[in-house]
C-alpha cells in the first residue's frame, strides 16, 4: 500500500505531522474504509449505467430479464431520437437558453454581489436570495397570463427570463462569498494610484475574480440546463428544452423505454462532460459560503 | 500618476462625461445592486402580490375571465379540506424530513470516509458529481425503468434473493418512500460536498487535544467534531431543506404523464400546479400557494435561528 511511504515523507504543515504521526489505523479500518467507498461509488453509479445500457437495447431486449447485461447493443434508438424527433434543436435550445441567461445574470449579479458584499448589504441581498426560496409554481400562473398577454409565451426570450431568475440568486450568492475573500487592500492602493473606485472595480477587482465568475457561471449554466418546471409552462413547441423533450417519448399508453433512455442520456451525457472537465470549480460553487459559519 | 481626479487638473470646467462618472462613482453602491434586485423585484413582487389577490378571489377557468372577490373563503375551503390539502401538507413535510435525515447522516458518513487522503480519490470524486449535475426529469425517467413493476431492475434483483415482486412506484405506501430514495441518491453527493468543505478547514488541535487525552474515534467525533460542524451542518439543511420542499421534478418524471395518478406522491407544490395549470382553479391553488409560501418562509426562519444559536 502506499501508506508506508508516507511517514517518509516531509511533512509541510503541522496538521499533516499530526496526522501522519497515527497511520497505526487498524487493518480492519482499511478493509471497511475501502469496501464502504467501493459501495458508495457503486450506489451513485450504477443506476446510471443501467440507464445507458438499456439506451442500447431493443425494446425487446428491455422487457427480457434473460438479457440485462448480455444482449447485441443497437445504436436504433440513438438514431431515433437524434433523427427522427429532432435532437439537435431541443439541444440548440437548452444550450441557448442556458448560454444567455447565464451571460446575462452574470452582467446584472457579478456588480451586484460586488455592492452587496462590499457594503454588507444583507437586507437588499435578502431579496435576490428571496428568489431562491419561492416555491415556482407561485410565479407561473402571473408570468403565464403577462407573457401571453405580451405574445411572448413560445419564444426565447420568455425562457431565457425566467431562466435568469433561477441563475441570478446563485449567481450573487456564490459571487457574494468570493468578493468577501478578496482582501480590500488591493483596490485601496489601486485608488490610491489614482484609479477611480469603479476603475478599480473594472481593472484589478475583476481580473481578480475570473475564478470565481467562472465557478458561478458554470454552476448557473447547470442549473439552467436541468431546469424543467419554467420551460415546461413557458416553451412552445419550437423553443422545447430537453427536459421537456424527453416526455415525447410518453404517452398515456405505452412508453418507448428504449428511446426514453437514449434521449434521457442525450440530455445527461453533455452536461456531465461539461461538469467533468470542470470538477473544481463546481465543488467550489456548491460549498460557497458553506464554510463561514 | 496622480492622486487628483482629472477633472480637477485641468482647469477647465469638468465634462458631462466626467461629470457622470464623478456621480457614477458616488452613487456605485446602488449603482452596482439595483438593477438585479430590480429585475429579480419585478419578476417576484409582483407575481406574488397578484398571487394574494387571485387567492382572495373565485378565479378559476381562465385568468382573464372575470372573478369576484370573496375574501378568506379559499383559505377556509383550502384549510378545512382533510381529502387533499392536509394529506398534502403531510407528504410534503414527511417527504422533506425523511429525505433530509437520510441526506445529512448519510451524507456525513461518507463525508468522514473522505475525509483522509487516500488512493483513488479522483474517481470517487467523479462518481460525487454524476448524480448531483444528472438532469433531474432524466434521473427519474431513468427511475421509473428501474422501479417499473414487470421489468424493472429492483424486482429482478429481489428476485434474486427471493422476495416477491414490489410496486415501487405505483404502491399507495411505497411511492412516497421510493421518490424519497430517489431525492437521497440525488443530493447526497451534496451534502457530503458541503460537509467535506466544512471537515476540511476545521482546526486540528482539538481534535488532537482530544486524542492525547484518549478519546476514542467515536468519541471524539461526537464530543469534537460535531459541535464544531453544526454550522456548517446547518447550513446543508437550510440549501436542501428549501429544495425539498419544493421537489417537482422527480415526482412529475415518475408519477406525471404516462404514469398514473400522483395521489400518492403529491406534494403542496404538485398540489398546487395540477390546480393551476390542470384544473385551472387559480383562486385555490393561489390559496395553497400562499400557505405554502408561509410553511416554507417559517421552517427558514426557525432554521436561521437556530443556526445563530449555534454559531455564539
Amino acid at each position: 500500500m502506499t501508506l508506508l511511504t508516507e511517514p517518509q515523507a516531509p511533512a509541510r504543515h503541522r496538521p499533516q505531522v499530526a496526522r501522519r504521526k497515527k497511520p497505526l489505523r487498524s487493518r480492519a479500518y482499511k478493509t471497511f474504509r475501502v469496501a464502504a467507498l467501493v459501495a458508495v461509488v457503486l450506489f451513485l453509479v450504477a443506476p446510471l449505467f443501467w440507464m445507458l445500457l438499456a439506451s442500447f437495447k431493443t425494446n425487446v431486449d428491455i422487457y427480457d430479464a434473460g438479457k440485462s447485461f448480455l444482449f447485441t447493443p443497437t445504436g436504433e434508438n440513438y438514431a431515433n431520437v437524434l433523427q427522427r424527433n429532432n435532437y439537435f434543436v431541443f439541444i440548440f435550445n437548452s444550450f441557448w437558453v442556458a448560454f444567455v441567461s447565464t451571460a446575462l445574470s452574470l452582467i446584472l449579479g457579478v456588480p451586484a454581489a460586488y455592492a452587496m458584499s462590499r457594503f454588507t448589504m444583507h437586507r437588499s441581498a435578502l431579496v435576490v436570495l428571496m428568489a431562491r426560496v419561492i416555491p415556482g409554481v407561485s410565479l407561473l400562473v402571473p408570468w403565464y397570463y403577462v407573457f401571453s398577454n405580451l405574445k411572448m409565451v413560445g419564444g426565447f426570450e420568455v425562457l431565457i427570463l425566467s431562466h435568469m431568475f433561477v441563475a441570478l440568486p446563485l449567481i450573487v450568492y456564490i459571487m457574494m462569498s468570493y468578493f468577501d475573500s478578496l482582501p480590500l487592500e488591493l483596490e485601496e492602493s489601486a485608488q490610491v494610484d489614482g484609479l477611480t473606485p469603479i476603475g478599480a472595480f473594472r481593472r484589478i477587482t475583476l481580473p481578480l475574480s475570473v475564478a470565481g465568475m467562472a465557478t458561478a457561471g458554470i454552476l448557473s449554466f447547470i442549473f439552467s440546463w436541468n431546469n424543467f418546471m419554467f420551460a415546461l409552462v413557458l416553451s412552445g413547441s419550437k423553443t422545447k428544452t430537453l427536459p421537456v423533450a424527453i416526455f415525447d417519448f410518453v404517452s398515456y399508453a405505452s412508453i418507448d423505454w428504449g428511446g426514453l433512455m437514449a434521449a434521457a442520456t442525450v440530455v445527461t451525457i453533455p452536461i456531465m462532460i461539461i461538469a467533468l472537465f470542470t470538477q473544481k470549480y463546481i465543488v467550489s460553487g456548491m460549498t460557497a459560503g458553506a464554510t463561514k459559519g | 500618476m496622480s492622486v487628483l481626479t482629472p477633472a480637477r487638473t485641468s482647469g477647465r470646467p469638468a465634462s458631462a462625461q466626467e461629470n457622470f462618472s464623478a456621480w457614477a462613482n458616488r452613487h456605485r453602491k446602488w449603482l452596482f445592486a439595483a438593477p438585479a434586485m430590480i429585475f429579480v423585484g419585478v419578476l417576484i413582487i409582483f407575481p406574488l402580490a397578484w398571487t394574494l389577490y387571485l387567492s382572495l378571489t373565485d378565479s378559476q377557468g381562465s385568468v382573464r375571465a372575470a372573478s369576484d372577490f370573496v375574501g378568506l373563503e379559499n383559505y377556509f375551503t383550502v384549510l378545512t379540506d382533510t381529502e387533499r390539502f392536509w394529506p398534502a401538507v403531510g407528504r410534503t413535510l414527511s417527504f422533506t424530513l425523511v429525505a433530509l435525515a437520510c441526506e445529512i447522516i448519510l451524507g456525513m458518513c461518507i463525508a468522514l470516509l473522505l475525509w483522509r487522503p487516500f488512493r483513488g480519490e479522483k474517481w470517487v470524486r467523479v462518481a460525487i458529481l454524476l448524480p448531483l449535475v444528472a438532469t433531474p426529469v432524466a434521473v427519474g425517467m431513468m427511475w421509473r425503468l428501474i422501479f417499473d413493476p414487470n421489468i424493472g431492475f429492483a424486482n429482478q434483483l429481489l428476485g434474486l434473493v427471493g422476495i416477491p415482486p414490489q410496486p415501487w412506484l405505483s404502491g399507495q405506501d411505497s411511492a412516497l418512500p421510493t421518490t424519497i430514495f430517489m431525492d437521497v441518491w440525488q443530493w447526497t453527493p451534496m451534502v457530503v460536498l458541503i460537509l467535506l468543505a466544512g471537515l476540511t478547514s476545521l482546526s486540528e488541535e482539538p481534535d488532537e487535544a482530544a486524542r492525547m487525552d484518549g478519546a476514542t474515534a467515536v468519541q471524539r467525533f461526537f464530543y469534537v467534531t460535531l459541535p464544531l460542524m453544526m454550522p456548517t451542518v446547518i447550513v446543508a439543511i437550510l440549501l436542501r431543506g428549501i429544495d425539498a420542499l419544493k421537489t417537482f421534478d422527480i415526482l412529475y418524471a415518475t408519477k406525471g404523464k404516462g404514469g398514473g395518478s400522483f395521489h400518492e406522491v403529491e406534494t403542496l407544490n404538485v398540489y398546487a400546479y395540477g390546480l393551476s395549470f390542470d384544473y385551472n382553479q387559480y383562486g385555490l391553488s393561489s390559496a395553497v400557494l400562499i400557505l405554502f409560501f408561509m410553511i416554507i418562509v417559517g421552517s427558514m426562519w426557525l432554521l436561521t435561528m437556530r443556526k445563530k444559536a449555534v454559531s455564539k
